[in-house]
């Protein structure tokens, strides 16, 4: 074997070993950017309705914020609590934020939380689930001011 | 069009997700030819000829990548794509430097064991592993079940070498347990099953260890009750290591604990309490105990004296191999004590250069980055805690191997994971790499309708 094959051989290796690092890279870039959204219903009419929230969005960021938590509807109705920066947790137990004294509701239900310009909902692995009106949620749900949130027999709604 | 309609195309409408199984058929291939080429590599640098059993080894790669990517298309078609090349390329790169030093440290003297065949072996049942798993587990929200088993299992797996019969004591750590021929190192599993533990037991108790409790310097601190049985484990398996003076394993599970810990309730206070710790534990360390201190004056000055042999040779081969590298079967690797097993990185490092370990540890980077990209994409809070630890866990181990061959921290025994020789540590790598795939199947997989639960009117009961 002459010392020329030989780097032949050393420097093809290290260009193939880096040629499929670089493919790794690229599937990776592709993946991130590359998910598609099928034409439908939603996405034909998605631009229509963003356009106007882009331009309200400005004003929003102060005002229209929900500045509370209410309790429309069950054993606590009219109570509420302010909603800060950081999660609200509801359910029976005495870490919650507002004890619900509903014998459907399970001790750490459900937990309303923010990432600063949206507010979202997630269920804790209660027993009776948290509804957007019939809808189980399974995964944290985006809520708008006035949505209903549905626990056992409680109803609470972000107000402004 | 009645509600479920509408429910199903709203569904549609948003965004699919690409399974892009054909990229990582692409990629498998190119790994494959990797780990083959390397073989080959191997066999011209050191005598001249292609080795007789590239065939075989060839064979054995294609079969494993294809078997692999089969069964990824069949039981989790939407998992990440790069994962199993990513894994498929160290692990042939493992098998030829593995043969490549059993080649040359039998030049250096005959009687010496060879390690390539059982490595072959130990992969095989590392891949069995794989598909058990990836087939058996086929949703990763049922081993929140199990979550104090796992704990306990941890435990056992930790005790099980200081036993008087099953342990085995190598080299100064009392770390194997025998299983007839073979030896185990329960370590690696007890990895995954306290990672499995922290990711149950955390996504329950994070808003109570997030919420309740007292603020101290700054300091949000916890109630004692709710941080009491993750201590308790903590503690058991940290005492465990210290009577088997096993440093790595120490550090990297006091590290994914924190990390872990960080995580679930985005506290950075914990890194800093988690510093402190260990910055306290290593300084106690190197008082109290002796094999501490060797390690770090092997570490600060490795020049002198015997202690700091193996990271001198080790240096010396990095130096030997510079930025391109002396070739395969070109340089001398096999000088270094365990050449084949802690310092592999050296060994690649000499014969593949700067280039190549670079290139090896970007393979490793990117296989955290897709850990932690399952982690954020991941629905479920379990699914996000436990891919965020597995990659934690594969990163700080990366770290501290790494960091010890090239003198960046002090010298502590972890395998390098799919390179080293050892076969708990292929097994198990290989198991983590099934839970991260099946954890992003669910990640990725496009959502179930809701439309049963829409159309029904009796509530559904679930039971905790």
């Amino acid at each position: 074997m002459s010392e020329l094959t030989l780097t032949l051989i050393k420097l093809g290796f290290l260009a193939v070993l880096w040629l499929f690092v670089l493919s790794a890279v690229s599937v990776v870039r592709s993946d991130i950017f590359g998910t598609k959204a099928t034409a439908g219903p939603r996405t034909a009419a998605r631009p229509a309705a963003a356009k106007p929230e882009k331009t309200r969005r400005p004003k929003r960021a102060g005002r229209g914020r929900p500045s509370h938590l209410h309790v429309v509807e069950g054993p606590n109705a009219g109570q509420s609590v302010p909603l800060g920066d950081g999660p609200v947790l509801l359910g029976r137990g005495t870490d919650a934020a507002i004890r619900l004294d509903d014998d459907y509701v399970s001790t750490r239900h459900a937990r309303f939380a923010t990432n600063g310009e949206q507010w979202f909902v997630e269920d804790l692995g209660s027993t009776n689930g948290t509804y957007l009106g019939s809808q189980r949620i399974t995964s944290p749900v985006p809520i708008e001011p006035g949505v209903q949130v549905r626990l056992g027999k409680t109803i609470v709604e972000l107000r402004k | 069009m009645s509600v479920r309609d509408t429910a199903r195309n709203q569904r549609d409408a948003s965004w699919v997700p690409r399974k892009r199984r054909g990229a990582e058929l692409v990629l498998t291939m190119m790994a494959v030819v990797i780990g083959v080429a390397a073989y080959a590599a191997v066999g011209l640098g050191t005598e001249g000829t292609i080795p007789a059993d590239t065939f075989k080894l060839g064979g054995f790669l294609a079969v494993v990548a294809v078997a692999t990517t089969l069964l990824v298309r069949r039981v989790a078609p939407y998992a990440d794509p790069v994962l199993l090349p990513l894994v498929i390329a160290l692990n042939g790169l493992g098998l030829a430097m593995i043969y490549r030093l059993d080649v040359g440290r039998q030049a250096l003297d005959p009687d010496r064991a060879a390690f390539a065949n059982g490595q072959l072996v130990w992969t095989t049942l590392g891949v069995v592993a794989f598909a058990v798993t990836l087939t058996l587990l086929r949703d990763h929200r049922r081993l929140q079940a199990f979550t104090y088993s796992f704990g306990l299992a941890a435990i056992v797996l930790l005790v099980l070498p200081l036993l008087p019969v099953v342990g085995r004591e190598i080299n100064g750590a009392r770390i194997w347990i025998n299983l007839g021929p073979f030896s185990f190192q329960p370590g690696e599993a007890a990895k995954v099953c306290l990672a499995i533990f922290f990711a149950g037991y955390l996504v329950v108790k994070r808003d109570a260890l997030a919420l309740a409790g007292r603020r101290f310097l700054g300091i949000d601190l916890p109630r004692g009750r709710d941080l009491g049985p993750i201590l308790v484990a903590w503690l058991i398996s940290i005492g465990v290591l210290v009577l088997q003076k096993d440093l790595g394993s120490s550090v990297l599970f006091f590290g994914l604990f924190v990390v872990m810990l960080y995580i679930a309730t985005e506290r950075p206070g914990w890194l800093v309490v988690g510093a402190l710790l260990v910055t306290a534990g290593v300084t106690l360390g190197y008082w109290q105990f002796g094999h501490v201190r060797t390690r770090f004056d092997a570490w600060l000055d490795p020049f002198t004296g015997d202690a700091g042999y193996q990271v001198k040779t080790g240096l010396f081969g990095l130096a030997h191999g510079g930025i391109l590298g002396t070739g395969w079967g070109q340089g001398s690797p096999q000088t270094t004590p365990y050449s084949f097993s802690d310092y592999i990185i050296a060994s690649l490092g000499e014969e593949l250069g700067l280039t190549g370990l670079m290139a090896i540890l970007l393979i490793y980077g990117l296989i955290v980055e897709r850990g932690l990209r399952i982690a954020l994409t991941c629905r479920d809070g379990f699914g996000k805690l436990l891919a965020a630890g597995l990659a934690v866990s594969f990163a700080l181990q990366v770290f501290v191997v790494v960091g010890g061959v090239t003198r960046l921290i002090p010298l502590t025994g972890l395998t390098t994971p799919f390179l080293a020789q050892g076969g708990s540590s292929i097994v198990l790598n290989w198991l983590i790499i099934a839970l991260l795939l099946r954890i992003s199947d669910q990640t990725r997989r496009p959502a179930p309708s809701p439309a049963s639960l829409a159309s029904s009117d009796t509530q559904v009961v679930r039971l905790p």
